[in-house]
């Protein structure tokens, strides 16, 4: 996946001019048609994903002559068998454990390394500071295609291939130009007094960055841990280039997938189960993610 | 990446340090960058250029070839067809992302359940491109049974045009005449008063309507052409032309009756035996007739992953995730926008459409331009999508850049010297848009 810019859905904006009761109903009506169309679109964006549900509740019998819609008429053929199963099997199961691993750990390891260089971009003086920030804002379009034949023969060489560590280190280079240009936007917006005062208290730089950067800035650091936690959770190209058994979740899933037809049972509550944790993640924390944005852009 | 979350960057000012502390203050930017610099070099520099150097030399990495990898990247069909269909994604991707999320936007503005429409259509940007591309590739499926875009066109399609009831049949005997693409015509014209025997054979068994009964002899009505449709076979052969015990009339067959001219100026459909009939018609000579409609084949599943429509088919997939990205970015713009502008503009008289074209649009100008451009750097990249919804079979005609990469250099042929190639081609594509990244980031610092 890509560094992009990602923004929760913000709050409705409500700055209508007070109205007239009747010209609020005569608007409400003309806009009916409008709210169709809206909760047309609304519902045709949830449909496949929906359907994806559907089809991992058919029973492995039926699933080679029932669409999921026919599920809404006949609820009864529903089962969590193919729930049972996929947890029952024990390479999926591993590779659940092996796509948490690798996001979770990733993640931690990202946010410490990139918070503590955003730091030093926003807040240190060195030679060639701005000009390093540039090297770095530069990096951010390397496609990682560039760096997979390098680093394949360099983790052949030192035994990092296959390895969840293997595959933490390349996560968290490739997300390190995006993540130190956040964190180093957010920290430069943090009022200079606090910095100063604490300066002159004697703090040294590593206290500062600790018990005052880290809490201040951690509205953009959890935004920065939750799309780096999307996005390695759902990375296939990596871990299919540096893993042999070392399997997540998508790999998994993409093994089955190449015979596909025979086990949509499989593919689709493995499927489901892959994108239900990082669903929930996201919903969790939109309302967080959201404040932190807007904390960010008042100071 | 621009427009991340972040606000503007405030240059921070030097602190004043005292000369005694130099070295000091240089290891401490060691400890804060060090780790940094680290990842960056080893991950992505070295890498960059151990790539460039390798794409020079062949597949075993120990002849150097010159260009011969890049001439390859032209001349080879495989990453001719990945480079064509990059150049398609890169035509109508971004704009139309772009164009969808402009839309979405100015509309939920409109109602106050905007929060529920905003994640409904931003949902599928938590899931990953590989399990959208797997929810696609079912809903893509060619049988209607199993396909849920071919059922609903199924839907839509049966509504319109009902297939036919048989699917082949040939004449019973001289008297009928024609084909199933053009419909069966009796050689004999027909007055009113009289009636039509429409016969017809090689029905496969299992094509007879259920619920068929005996084929009656149709009986003459004085002002109306009548007549049956009947299957003229019954086990040990029988007599063509003739309805006899155990024949059976078929149902549902569409029966024309057209004028001298050829042209059909009835039309109507055979009952459970058979039997037809058109009341009140004007005296003339008439030809009756099956109609063509009784053959027409039933739908049968737009082919979504076959060759022809791989591409559009994981494009709409793409669009499907990404459109929503598009909506919230140019949401929280449209939110920055002056109200009394807009107030303004319709106060003077302008139109919705005119506020919005005019007015709206120009001033989303640097919006629109911050998402066209990141989903121009996600499009050259496309990859695990067009591996998940494309099947086995139709990968080579989904082919694009970044999947060519993949697959030359670590599937079947390892060749890292073309691989080496096609990567950094795909590099020299997204450093126009690298120049952009860095003179927005000066100009905003």
């Amino acid at each position: 996946m890509t560094a992009a810019p990602v923004r929760a859905p913000s709050a409705p904006s409500v700055r209508k001019p007070p109205d007239s009761r009747a010209r609020r109903i005569l608007r409400a009506v003309a806009r009916g048609p409008l709210h169709l169309v809206l909760a047309f679109i609304a519902v045709l964006w949830l449909v496949p994903t929906f359907g994806l549900f559907l089809t991992s509740l058919i029973p492995a019998s039926d699933i080679a002559q029932k669409g999921w819609w026919e599920v809404l008429s006949k609820p009864s053929i529903t089962t969590f068998e193919n729930y049972r199963d996929l947890f029952d099997n024990n390479d999926l199961t591993k590779a659940l454990l092996t796509t948490a691993e690798i996001a979770v750990g990733n993640t931690i390891l990202l946010v410490l390394v990139a918070s503590l260089a955003g730091y030093a971009f926003a807040w240190l003086q060195f030679p060639g500071r701005d000009l390093l920030f540039v090297g770095v804002i530069a990096l951010l379009v390397v496609p990682l295609q560039t760096a997979l034949i390098p680093i394949f023969s360099l983790y052949n060489n030192t035994g990092l291939f296959d390895t969840v560590l293997g595959l933490i280190l390349f996560h968290v280079a490739f997300g390190m130009p995006f993540a130190i240009f956040l964190l180093r936007n957010f920290f430069a917006g943090i009022p200079k007094d606090i910095l100063e005062s604490a300066r002159i208290d004697g703090a040294s730089e590593l206290r500062i960055f600790f018990r005052l950067i880290l809490p201040l800035g951690l509205p953009a650091i959890a935004s920065l841990a939750i799309f780096q936690f999307l996005w390695t959770w759902n990375d296939l190209i990596v871990a299919l280039t540096f893993g042999r058994n070392t399997q997540p979740i998508t790999v998994a899933i993409f093994s089955q997938l190449r015979q596909f037809g025979t086990n949509i049972e499989l593919i689709a509550p493995a499927s489901f189960v892959s994108l239900a944790i990082p669903l929930c993640v996201f919903l969790a924390f939109q309302r967080y993610f959201v404040q932190g944005l807007l904390a960010g852009s008042v100071k | 990446m621009p427009g991340a979350g972040a606000d503007s960057a405030v240059r921070a000012a030097p602190p004043p340090g005292p000369q005694a502390g130099r070295w000091r203050r240089r290891a401490i930017t060691a400890v804060f960058l060090g780790p940094a610099a680290f990842f960056l070099l080893v991950w992505l520099v070295y890498p960059t250029v151990q790539t460039v150097i390798r794409s020079f030399f062949d597949r075993s990495g120990s002849h150097f070839v010159w260009f011969d990898n890049y001439s390859a990247l032209f001349t080879s069909d495989t990453l001719l067809t990945a480079i064509k269909n990059n150049a398609i994604w890169v035509g109508v991707v971004p704009a139309v992302v772009t164009a969808i999320g402009l839309v979405f936007a100015v509309l939920t503005e409109r109602v106050r359940w905007s929060v529920a429409f905003k994640i409904a259509v931003f949902m599928p940007m938590a899931i990953s491109l590989f399990a959208a591309g797997v929810i696609w590739h079912i809903l893509d499926a060619r049988d209607p049974q199993q396909g849920a875009l071919n059922a609903a066109i199924k839907v839509v399609h049966d509504t319109f045009s009902s297939s036919g009831v048989l699917t082949t049949a040939n004449p019973s005997s001289p008297a009928l005449q024609g084909t199933t693409e053009k419909g069966f015509v009796l050689r004999t014209p027909l007055r009113p008063g009289e009636t039509a025997l429409l016969g017809l054979t090689a029905i496969p068994p299992d094509e007879v309507p259920t619920g068929a009964r005996q084929a009656v002899v149709p009986q003459p009505v004085p002002g109306a052409i009548t007549g049956t449709v009947w299957r003229d076979f019954k086990p040990g052969g029988g007599r063509p032309g003739v309805v006899e015990s155990q024949e059976l009339g078929l149902a549902g067959v569409t029966v024309e009756l057209r004028d001298t001219a050829g042209r059909s100026v009835a039309s109507t459909t055979s009952a459970d035996d058979g039997s037809f009939e058109f009341a009140d018609v004007r005296p003339g000579s008439y030809r009756a007739g099956i109609g063509s409609k009784t053959f027409s084949a039933p739908f049968e599943g737009v082919s979504w992953l076959g060759p022809k429509l791989i591409t559009p088919s994981i494009m709409i997939a793409y669009i499907w995730v990404w459109a929503g990205f598009a909506m919230v970015v140019i949401a929280a713009g449209l939110a920055a926008i002056s109200r009394e502008v807009l107030e303004a503009a319709r106060t003077d008289g302008a139109t919705e459409w005119q506020v919005f074209r005019r007015v709206t649009v120009p001033m989303l100008g640097p919006v629109l331009s911050v998402v066209f451009i990141t989903m121009l750097i996600n499009v050259l990249k496309v990859f695990d999508i067009v591996l998940s919804v494309a099947p086995g079979s139709s990968q080579d005609d989904a082919n694009v850049i970044a999947l060519a990469m993949w697959r030359t250099s670590f599937l079947g042929a390892n060749d890292f010297g073309l691989g080496s190639a096609i990567a950094v081609f795909l590099f020299l594509l997204v450093i126009p848009v690298l120049a952009l990244n860095v003179r927005r980031f000066r100009r905003e610092t």
